[in-house]
C-alpha cells in the first residue's frame, strides 16, 4: 500500500497520512510513547497559577469579625471537653449532650442523629448508581450506635434554601486534644455566626461521632439527610433504646436546612515542632477521582496564606523528593528554561529545581489518590451528593503547648473558617465557574484537563495505529500464504479462502472469552466474602485459584481457541491478529476508563501500553537468536512480570512506603478496600488490565 | 350633593381634630392606625402595624375620595377585583418560636418573596385577562417584578384548599423577589399621612429592614359589584409585620440556670424613633401590647412565690411586684375571654391622643426577672424538604409532626365519635419539575398507609410543559393522636430551552412554599369588652375567625444547566465542519481527473529544475491561472525539498523572533 505505484491515482491526503502512519507504526508508536511519558513529566512545568474565577466569592474583602469573646468562650468549651471524664460520665451524660447544650446556649437549634455503622459490602451491581438508602446491619449490638450532634443556625433574613456545612469529626469515646480543638474552632465560629446579620445561607455544624470512623458517621448523616426512609420498621428497636439513662429528652427529630452549597471538614492535628509556621493541609480527593471545584481550594488557600499566615500544603509523595533521577530531570528542565529565556526573555517557562521536584511529588500524589478512587477523608461523601467539600487539617505546633497560648490557634483557625464561610455565603450560584477536572502541583498551581489529557492521548494514540498495522500485516501475510496454498492443487481449502477476511473473528472470540472471564473474576470476591470469613492470604489464594479454574472451564466450554496444543497451521500465524484485537480492546478499555476516572486510565496506560505493544511470541525471538531478539524477549518477560497486578501493587507500595513490613495478604486487603469504597479502579483492574495481561501472556507463549 | 356632604364632613373632621363622629360612620371614609407589640419567647419583639382605610360604596358615596388611595380605587374598578392580597416578605416566620396558632401569625406569616392572590368579579373567561392586567398594574405601582406572574406558567387557580368558597381566584408567588425600601415607599404612599406623622413615622428604614422577619401586606376587600348584598364599599388593610431583636446592652448571652433575661425594649430602642402624636386624619390611633397566654400564666407562677397574685394585678397595672413594667399606663386592659381556661392573654391599649411633638410617645417595656414561656403552636408542625441527589430525579417530602398537645382535638370530633383532624395541603410546582402525582405516598407514624384511608379529597392538575404549573390540593383526614405524617412525591427534573434559563441558572430553581391549612381549627381572640368600645379595626380583625395556616419552606432544586459558552463552541465547530465539507465538495466538483492526468503526463515530459519551477509559478501567478504542480520526479527528492523549505522558514522565523521579538 505504501509502495503503491505512482501512476495510480493518489488517494486523499488524509488517507495517505493514515497509511503513512500505519506503515511506520513502529517508529510512530515509540515516538508517541516517549512523548507521552515526557509530556507527563513536563506537566509541573506547564502548571498554571490558580486564580479565583467566581467574582462573587470576594475572599478577604471583609475584615474578620471573630472576637476574643467568642474565642474565650470556645476555650472554656474546649477545656470542658478535654476535662470530660469519659469513664464515669459516659453513662449519665454523653459528650454529645455537652456539645448540644453549648449549641442551644449559643442560640442554635440542635438535634441528635443516631446511626449504626454500616458495613461496606461489595455490591457489583451498584457501582455507578447514586447513593442508596442503606440497609442497617442485621446483627448490631445496641450499644454500638454512634450519635452525631447537629447544630443549626437559621440565617436571620435568608429564605433557608441553602446551607453551608461544617464538620468536626471527634471520637465520642475518647476525644483527643486535636479533636477537642477542632470542636473549639467550630464552637467559636458558631458563636459568632449566631449573632451576625450578614448570613444568607443557613449554617449546619455536624459534630460527627467518629468512633466507627469519620467517613461512616458523615455518610450516615448525609444518607439520612438526602434519602431518609420513612418506613420505620427497623428503627423501632433503636428508638426504644434511645438514651434510656439520661433523664432529658433528646431532640431526635431530624432537622434539615435546604440544599448544601459547600462543606468544610475541620481537623486539628499535632504538627511537628520544627515547622516555622502552622501548616494547613488540604485534602480534596473524593471517590473515583472526583474533585471539588477549584474555587473552593483557591479561597481556602488565599485566605490561609494571605489572611492567617499559614503554610498551605497538599499531600505529596515523600519518596520522590530525594530521588536522583527526578533531580537530574529538574536540572535539565531548569537549564532548558534558562536557555530559552536567554533567547527570548518572554519565554518564561523556566522552573527552579526545587519547585519542579515539589511539583512532581505533589502531582504524583494527586494522580495516585485520584487513581485509587478512595476518598482521602470525610469530605469524600459530600461529593457523592454533588456538594463541594474539602478537609482543612490544621497541623499546629501549638497543640502541644496549647496550655500556654490557648487563644491563638482558635483565633487563627476560626478566622480562616469564618472567611471561607463568608465567601461561600456571598455566592449566588453554586460553584460552577472554575475547574472540576484538574491535578494540583502545589496549593496554588494546577494542571487543567486540557493539558493533562495530552500525555494520555499520546500514550493511547499508537494503540489503534499498531492494531491497524498488525491487522493489515496479517491479512496480507495470510492472503499471500493462501495464494501459495491455492496454487498447490493438493490441499485447496475452499472455506478458508472464502472466509479469509473474517479470520479475525477467531482472535476476537479469544479476546472476548478472556474479557468475559475478567468480568467473572470481578464478581468472585463477592461470593468469597459471602461464603467464608478467613484471613486475607487464604482469600487471595482462593481468589487466584478460582480465577484460574474458571479460565480453564471457560476454555473447555467455549472453545479451544486458547489451547495452544491443537492448532492447525493457519491458526499459528494468527498471533498478529490476536495481538491486534487485544490492543484494540485495551484501547477501548482505556478510553472508557478515562471518562470515568482519568487518573486511573493515565496510570493504567503507562503500564498497559508498553506491554501490549511489545508482546511478541517468545518462540519467534528464540528462533531468531540475535542480540536484538534476545533483548526484546527479556524486555517482554520483565514487563509481563511487572504488570501482573499483585506485583505492580507491591512495587507501588515499595516505592511509596517501603517493603519492610509488606505481607502477601496485603494485596487482598487493598483490593477489599477498593471495592468497599466503590472504586471504579477495581473494575478497571479486573476487566481491562487483567484480561490484557492474560492475553499478552497468551501471545508470549504462542507456538510458532 | 354627595360631594358637598363629604367636603363638609372633611372640614368637620379637621375642625374637631380627632374627635370622631360616631354616627354615620358607615357613610364616611375612615382611616385608622394601630400598632401591636408582643414580646416573643426567643428574646425578640413582634411589631405589627395595622392601617385600615374604608370607603363607602360608590353608589352612595360617589367616586371622590379624601383618604382612600385613588390608585387602589381605580385598580378595583378597572379590573373588578373582589378581593386581593399582596405581600412582600423577607425572612422566614419562625413558627416554633413565634407561634402559629394566633390570628396574627396565621394572617401575617407569609412565604418569602411576593405572594399575590386575587378574586375577580368577572365572567370565567375574562379572569385570566384581568389577572394579567392586574399584575402589570401592581408591578408598576409597587416597583416589583410582579409582572412575571402574568405568564401562565407562574400562576394557578386553586379550587378549595387555599381559600374556601372562592371562585375566580388566581394565585401566584415569586419566591426570589428581593424586598426593599423601593417596595415600602409606594406602600406608604397609600397612607394618608404617609410616614410623616402617626405610627408610620416609626418606620425607620434601617431599623425595620434589620429585623429577622419583614412582611408588608396589602389586603383589599370590595363589595362594589355585589348589587344584592348590603354593600359596605371597599376596605383596604395594610399591615407591616416585623420581628426585631432589641439591642441588648452588655452581654445578655450568658445564661444562669437555664433561664435567660429577656431584653428590655422601648419604641425608641426598637425603631430609633418616637411617635410624636397620631396621624390627624385617622379616627383611631392606638398602640397595643399583647401578653400571650403562656406568658400570663408564667408570670402568675413566678410571682406567686412572693405574693398573692391575681390577674387583677396585671390588669390594674401595679408593677411593683411584677416581672416587668411599662413606662406608660394603659388606657384600658382587654382580657381574652377563654371560656374554659383560667388564664387568658392580655392586651394593653395605649392611645396616642395626648401625645405631641413636645411629649412624644415612647413606650418602654422593662423586664425585671427572667421569664421563659412558649408561644401557642399550630397543631402540626410542617416542614418540606427535597430527597435524592443527582440531576435526574428526586422527591419532595412534606412532613407534619405533632407538637404533642391535644387541646386542638376537641373541636373536631366527627360523627362516629372518633377524633380526627383535617389538613389541607396546597402545593404549586413549576412545570420543569415534573411531579408524578401517582407516586404520592402517605406515611402515618412511620407506616405506609393507603391513600384511601387518609385522603379525603384531592384535586390535581398536572403541569403542562411551558404552559402551566402543576397544582396539587389534598385534604387529609388524620386521627388526632397521630405523631408524624409524611407525604412524598417523586419528580423528574426537566430540561429547559437555552433561552428559558434565568441569568443565574446555576443557583437552582425554586419550588414555591406549600400551604398547610387546618380548615377546622379556627383561631380568633374573644375579647372581653363592651360593645361600644369596639371601635378599633385591629381588634375586630383579631376577633375574626380564620383558619390556622402554615407556609412551608421554599425549596431549591438544582437542575442541569448547559455550559453557557456552548453556543460559541457550537458555532465554531459548525463553521469548521461546513468549511471542511464545502471545501472537499468544491474540490471534487471542480476537479477533472482525465484532464489532470493528461497535464501531468505532458508536464512529466518536460525537465524542470528548481529555477524552472519558480519561473513557471511566477508566470502562472502573472497570468492569473491556477498553478498545476509539476509531477514529482521522485518522492525522496520532494520530501528533501520540503524539509529544506520548512527548515528555511523556521530559521527565518527564529531569527526574526530573536532579533526583533
Amino acid at each position: 500500500m505504501a509502495d503503491a505505484e505512482p501512476a495510480k491515482a493518489k488517494p486523499r491526503p488524509i488517507i495517505r497520512l493514515g497509511l503513512f502512519l500505519i506503515s511506520h507504526s513502529f517508529i510512530v508508536s515509540v515516538a508517541c510513547c516517549a512523548a507521552g511519558v515526557f509530556a507527563l513529566l513536563l506537566l509541573p512545568v506547564l502548571a498554571k497559577n490558580t486564580y479565583i474565577s467566581e467574582n462573587a466569592l470576594m475572599p478577604g474583602s471583609a475584615s474578620p469579625m471573630l472576637s476574643n469573646d467568642d474565642v474565650s468562650r470556645a476555650r472554656m468549651f474546649v477545656n470542658k471537653v478535654v476535662s470530660f471524664d469519659f469513664k464515669t460520665d459516659s453513662s449519665s451524660i454523653g459528650i454529645q449532650d455537652l456539645v448540644a447544650q453549648h449549641i442551644t446556649d449559643l442560640g442554635g437549634e440542635v438535634n441528635f442523629h443516631k446511626f449504626l455503622p454500616q458495613a461496606n459490602k461489595f455490591n457489583p451491581l451498584h457501582f455507578f448508581s447514586s447513593p442508596d438508602q442503606g440497609i442497617a446491619q442485621e446483627n448490631y449490638t445496641y450499644s454500638s450506635y454512634g450519635i452525631n450532634t447537629v447544630g443549626f443556625i437559621r440565617a436571620p433574613r435568608g429564605d433557608g434554601k441553602e446551607a453551608i456545612v461544617l464538620v468536626t469529626p471527634y471520637n465520642s469515646v475518647k476525644t483527643s486534644m486535636g479533636e477537642a480543638l477542632s470542636l473549639g474552632i467550630a464552637h467559636s465560629i458558631f458563636s459568632l455566626l449566631t449573632r451576625v446579620t450578614w448570613l444568607a445561607k443557613d449554617i449546619i455544624w455536624l459534630a460527627a461521632d467518629s468512633q466507627h470512623g469519620e467517613y461512616a458517621a458523615v455518610a450516615a448523616w448525609l444518607r439520612e439527610y438526602h434519602t431518609p426512609s420513612f418506613d420505620g420498621s427497623g428503627r423501632s428497636l433503636f428508638e426504644s433504646n434511645a438514651s434510656p439513662t439520661t433523664g432529658r429528652k433528646r431532640p431526635n427529630d431530624f432537622l434539615r436546612a435546604g440544599t448544601m452549597a459547600a462543606a468544610l471538614v475541620i481537623k486539628v492535628t499535632d504538627g511537628s515542632e520544627i515547622a516555622e509556621r502552622d501548616v494547613l493541609n488540604l485534602y480534596a480527593e473524593a471517590s473515583n477521582g472526583q474533585m471539588p471545584n477549584l474555587d473552593l481550594i483557591n479561597v481556602v488557600n488565599y485566605l490561609a496564606v494571605n489572611g492567617q499566615r499559614l503554610r498551605v500544603k497538599v499531600e505529596k509523595l515523600g519518596s520522590l523528593l530525594d530521588s536522583w533521577w527526578l533531580r537530574s530531570l529538574a536540572e535539565l528542565f531548569h537549564k532548558l528554561g534558562t536557555v530559552a529565556r536567554s533567547l527570548n526573555p518572554q519565554w518564561n517557562f523556566g522552573i527552579s529545581v526545587a519547585e519542579y521536584i515539589e511539583g512532581t511529588a505533589t502531582l504524583a500524589s494527586s494522580l495516585y489518590n485520584q487513581a485509587l478512587g478512595v476518598p482521602t477523608g470525610p469530605h469524600g461523601v459530600f461529593r457523592d451528593y454533588q456538594v463541594d467539600a474539602i478537609t482543612m487539617e490544621i497541623s499546629a505546633k501549638r497543640v502541644a503547648n496549647y496550655k500556654n497560648r490557648p487563644n491563638e490557634l482558635l483565633l487563627q483557625g476560626g478566622r480562616l473558617v469564618e472567611g471561607v464561610i463568608r465567601s461561600v455565603n456571598n455566592l449566588l450560584e453554586k460553584f460552577h465557574q472554575s475547574f472540576f477536572l484538574y491535578l494540583l502541583t502545589s496549593p496554588n498551581k494546577f494542571v487543567s484537563v486540557g493539558v493533562y489529557m495530552i500525555p494520555f492521548a499520546l500514550l493511547v494514540a499508537p494503540l489503534p495505529m499498531v492494531a491497524a498495522s498488525l491487522f493489515a500485516d496479517s491479512t496480507r501475510r495470510i492472503s499471500g500464504m493462501e495464494t501459495k496454498v491455492a496454487s498447490s492443487p493438493a490441499s485447496s481449502d475452499i472455506p478458508a479462502i472464502s472466509f479469509r477476511s473474517w479470520r479475525w473473528l477467531h482472535a476476537a472470540k479469544t479476546v472476548f472469552i478472556v474479557h468475559f472471564w475478567g468480568a467473572i473474576v470481578t464478581l468472585l470476591p463477592h461470593f468469597l466474602s459471602l461464603v467464608q470469613d478467613s484471613p486475607p492470604l487464604t482469600n487471595l489464594l482462593s481468589w487466584i485459584i478460582l480465577s484460574a479454574f474458571t479460565l480453564l472451564i471457560l476454555q473447555a466450554i467455549l472453545g479451544s481457541s486458547l489451547s495452544l496444543l491443537h492448532m492447525n497451521r493457519t491458526q499459528v500465524m494468527e498471533w498478529t491478529l490476536l495481538k491486534s484485537v487485544t490492543i484494540a480492546a485495551a484501547c477501548t478499555g482505556l478510553c472508557i476508563m478515562s471518562v470515568i476516572n482519568f487518573a486511573t486510565a493515565e496510570l493504567g496506560a503507562l503500564m498497559l501500553v508498553p506491554m501490549c505493544l511489545m508482546a511478541r511470541p517468545l518462540m519467534l525471538d528464540a528462533k531468531a537468536k540475535t542480540l536484538k531478539s534476545f533483548i526484546r524477549a527479556a524486555c517482554n518477560v520483565v514487563l509481563i512480570f511487572l504488570v501482573f497486578p499483585p506485583v505492580a501493587y507491591y512495587l507501588w507500595k515499595g516505592a511509596l512506603v517501603g517493603l519492610d513490613n509488606a505481607r502477601v495478604g496485603d494485596f487482598w486487603n487493598w483490593v477489599e478496600s477498593l471495592w468497599t469504597w466503590n472504586s471504579a479502579t477495581y473494575i478497571y483492574m479486573c476487566m481491562v488490565h487483567l484480561p490484557c495481561w492474560v492475553l499478552c501472556v497468551h501471545t508470549l507463549v504462542y507456538p510458532c | 350633593m354627595v360631594r358637598l356632604r363629604s367636603i363638609l364632613l372633611f372640614l368637620l373632621l379637621f375642625k374637631s381634630f380627632g374627635s370622631i363622629i360616631a354616627e354615620e360612620e358607615d357613610q364616611i371614609e375612615q382611616f385608622s392606625e394601630a400598632l401591636l407589640l408582643r414580646p416573643l419567647p426567643d428574646r425578640k419583639v413582634l411589631a405589627h402595624f395595622h392601617f385600615e382605610s374604608k370607603v363607602p360604596p360608590t353608589r352612595t358615596h360617589g367616586s371622590h375620595h379624601h383618604l382612600f388611595p385613588k390608585s387602589i380605587y381605580q385598580l378595583v374598578h378597572k379590573f373588578r377585583v373582589r378581593e386581593m392580597e399582596l405581600s412582600f416578605t423577607q425572612g422566614r416566620w419562625n413558627y416554633a418560636h413565634w407561634g402559629g396558632y394566633d390570628p396574627i401569625s396565621s394572617r401575617n406569616a407569609k412565604p418569602p418573596g411576593v405572594e399575590l392572590w386575587a378574586t375577580f368579579d368577572v365572567p370565567q373567561h375574562q379572569v385570566d385577562a384581568s389577572w394579567r392586567n392586574l399584575t402589570h398594574a401592581l408591578s408598576g405601582l409597587f416597583c416589583a417584578s410582579i409582572n412575571f406572574l402574568e405568564s401562565s406558567t407562574a400562576y394557578s387557580s386553586p379550587q378549595w384548599s387555599f381559600k374556601s368558597f372562592a371562585t375566580n381566584i388566581r394565585y401566584g408567588t415569586l419566591p426570589r423577589e428581593a424586598v426593599c425600601t423601593e417596595n415600602l415607599t409606594p406602600w406608604l404612599k397609600l397612607l394618608p399621612c404617609r410616614d410623616k406623622a402617626g405610627l408610620s413615622a416609626l418606620m425607620d428604614r434601617p431599623s425595620i429592614y434589620r429585623g429577622f422577619y419583614h412582611s408588608q401586606r396589602l389586603h383589599l376587600v370590595s363589595n362594589e359589584f355585589d348589587l344584592a348584598a348590603a354593600s359596605s364599599g371597599m376596605v383596604l388593610e395594610q399591615t407591616l409585620t416585623v420581628v426585631l431583636q432589641p439591642v441588648t446592652l452588655g452581654s445578655g448571652m450568658t445564661s444562669s440556670a437555664g433561664s435567660i433575661q429577656q431584653p428590655s425594649w422601648s419604641l425608641s430602642s426598637l425603631f430609633g424613633r418616637k411617635v410624636s402624636g397620631r396621624c390627624v386624619l385617622s379616627h383611631a390611633s392606638n398602640v397595643y401590647v399583647q401578653l400571650e397566654l403562656d406568658l400570663v400564666s408564667e408570670l402568675k407562677t413566678t410571682s406567686e412565690t412572693q405574693q398573692q397574685y391575681d390577674v387583677e394585678n396585671l390588669i390594674s397595672q401595679s408593677w411593683s411586684d411584677m416581672s416587668f413594667e411599662m413606662s406608660e399606663s394603659a388606657v384600658r386592659v382587654i382580657q381574652e375571654a377563654n371560656g374554659f381556661q383560667k388564664e387568658s392573654s392580655l392586651l394593653y391599649e395605649f392611645s396616642l391622643e395626648n401625645f405631641s411633638d413636645s411629649r412624644p410617645f415612647d413606650l418602654e417595656f422593662r423586664w425585671k426577672r427572667p421569664v421563659t414561656w412558649s408561644s401557642q403552636l399550630a397543631p402540626l408542625q410542617a416542614h418540606r424538604f427535597l430527597m435524592g441527589s443527582g440531576n435526574e430525579r428526586g422527591a419532595i417530602a412534606i412532613s407534619l409532626k405533632s407538637v404533642g398537645r391535644s387541646e386542638y382535638a376537641k373541636s373536631s370530633v366527627n360523627d362516629e365519635g372518633r377524633c380526627s383532624l383535617r389538613v389541607d395541603v396546597f402545593q404549586v410546582v413549576p412545570w420543569y419539575v415534573k411531579v408524578y402525582y401517582h407516586t404520592l405516598k402517605v406515611f402515618l407514624d412511620e407506616r405506609l398507609h393507603s391513600l384511601a384511608d387518609v385522603v379525603e379529597r384531592t384535586n390535581v392538575s398536572p403541569s403542562e410543559d411551558k404552559v402551566s404549573p402543576g397544582l396539587m390540593e389534598i385534604a387529609l383526614r388524620l386521627p388526632c393522636d397521630v405523631h408524624s405524617v409524611i407525604l412524598t412525591l417523586e419528580f423528574d427534573k426537566g430540561f429547559l430551552h437555552i433561552d428559558e434559563y434565568p441569568p443565574d441558572a446555576n443557583q437552582g430553581f425554586d419550588i414555591p412554599s406549600a400551604l398547610i391549612r387546618f380548615p377546622e381549627i379556627k383561631t380568633k381572640m374573644d375579647l372581653f369588652e363592651d360593645k361600644s368600645a369596639c371601635k378599633s379595626p385591629i381588634l375586630s380583625k383579631l376577633q375574626e375567625e380564620s383558619p390556622v395556616l402554615w407556609y412551608t419552606e421554599v425549596l431549591l432544586v438544582p437542575l442541569t444547566t448547559p455550559d453557557f459558552s456552548m453556543p460559541y463552541n457550537v458555532i465554531t465547530i459548525t463553521c469548521t465542519v461546513f468549511a471542511l465539507y464545502f471545501g472537499s465538495l468544491l474540490n471534487a466538483l471542480r476537479r477533472r481527473v482525465e484532464e489532470e492526468e493528461r497535464l501531468l503526463k505532458s508536464k512529466a515530459a518536460k525537465p524542470s529544475g528548481p529555477i524552472g519551477v519558480l519561473l513557471s509559478k511566477l508566470s502562472a501567478k502573472l497570468r492569473g491561472n491556477p498553478l498545476e504542480p509539476p509531477p514529482p520526479s521522485s518522492s525522496s527528492k520532494v520530501s528533501y525539498k520540503l524539509i529544506l523549505r520548512v527548515i528555511l522558514v523556521a530559521g527565518i522565523a527564529a531569527a526574526w523572533q530573536y532579533f526583533y521579538g
